[in-house]
């Protein structure tokens, strides 16, 4: 979903810049709640794994592909500050180095998928998460789910943008139906992989996954506290 | 893996961390995954256009997309400058973009986080 330079004009790319901008420096300071000498190193493999996982594009239909996004996946694994700054230094390398995304787009490519998919694919996670039981065989599918629905809500707001700051003339219903059609199967392939990775780490260091800790410090509170008291 | 059953099934007081899989072995097989993933499946990527530019296309605003202002890099659409085989052109830049992904990710993530003790 990576806008090239010139779909939107020059007042909206500002604007989005701006929000990107603000979002960066609001997760610098977040990002300090969720990360420590444990979880530092995780921020450098999510986003080296979503780099890699969004070259993979796959099949969804009729001469059309898609590839993670990876918002949600970053956001349960790491958290939803330190996702931004994940998703920020992936989208800026593919900019610079790899002329995937526009240079002045580049805001429009963080707002959409670097604080967009982290924020809904966040908030989708919380939601299952609490209908779901508590769990930590649950936090990977309350993942997909946060995933499914994270990618169609960009391709939404990419519309939206269009909306306002489309540089050619395209009837806007057609262009809803048509951008939510493709996202919603692109977000299918985003589900299954989100659960494959969190699933993966789950099963191996749950303690390490963001997104794990409601649900491991309310089980293993009656084990961990002898331990501290004795340390 | 056992290592699900870690917590559940462990005995009250025995130490937590005996039997999980070591940080710094799962961020070695993650980023061995990764630099896979990068440097080798994607020769195999679908090079159909992604679902924006499929709209785009078919709603005719494909033709506003600028010219591209790091069209120069040597990474430029995942293929290597001056290495003639697709796969290594594409494997090489896939990798090459991974080390500086992780390196820069890596070292924010280093200076963003709480000292621990």
């Amino acid at each position: 979903m990576h806008v090239p330079d010139g779909f939107l004009d020059a007042p909206t790319s500002v604007a989005t810049g701006a929000v990107a901008v603000a979002a960066v420096g609001v997760a610098l300071r977040g990002a300090r709640r969720e990360l420590d000498d444990r979880t530092a190193p995780l921020a450098g493999l999510v986003a080296t794994f979503v780099f890699a996982t969004q070259m993979l594009n796959f099949p969804v239909g009729a001469g059309t592909s898609g590839h993670l996004l990876g918002g949600a996946l970053a956001a349960v694994l790491v958290g939803p500050w330190t996702a931004v700054l994940c998703m920020s230094v992936v989208l800026l390398v593919q900019a610079l180095l790899f002329a995937d995304g526009g240079i002045t787009a580049l805001g429009t490519n963080i707002t959409l998928m670097g604080v967009v998919t982290v924020v809904v694919g966040w908030a989708v996670f919380r939601l299952v998460q609490q209908l779901l039981p508590k769990r930590v065989a649950m936090v990977a599918p309350a993942a997909a789910a946060g995933a499914l629905v994270s990618v169609p809500v960009a391709a939404l707001c990419f519309t939206g943008l269009y909306a306002v700051g489309g540089q050619a003339p395209v009837p806007l219903g057609a262009l809803l139906t048509a951008m939510l059609g493709w996202h919603v199967l692109i977000g299918v392939g985003e589900a299954v992989i989100t659960l494959l990775a969190v699933g993966s780490i789950v099963a191996v260091r749950p303690d390490l996954v963001h997104g794990a800790r409601r649900v491991l410090a309310s089980r293993t509170l009656e084990v961990r506290d002898p331990e501290e008291v004795r340390s | 893996m056992t290592g699900t059953q870690t917590d559940r099934d462990r005995p009250a007081g025995t130490p937590p961390a005996a039997r999980r899989m070591p940080t710094w072995l799962l961020i070695t097989a993650g980023l061995v995954v990764a630099l896979l993933l990068a440097g080798v499946v994607s020769f195999y990527a679908s090079s159909s256009p992604d679902g924006l530019n499929k709209v785009a296309e078919d709603h005719g605003f494909a033709g506003t997309a600028g010219e591209h202002a790091a069209a120069d890099s040597p990474f430029a659409n995942y293929s290597t400058r001056g290495v003639d085989n697709d796969r290594l052109a594409g494997g090489l830049a896939g990798v090459a973009g991974a080390v500086v992904v992780l390196a820069l990710a890596g070292g924010l993530a280093f200076v963003v986080r709480r000292k621990s003790r």
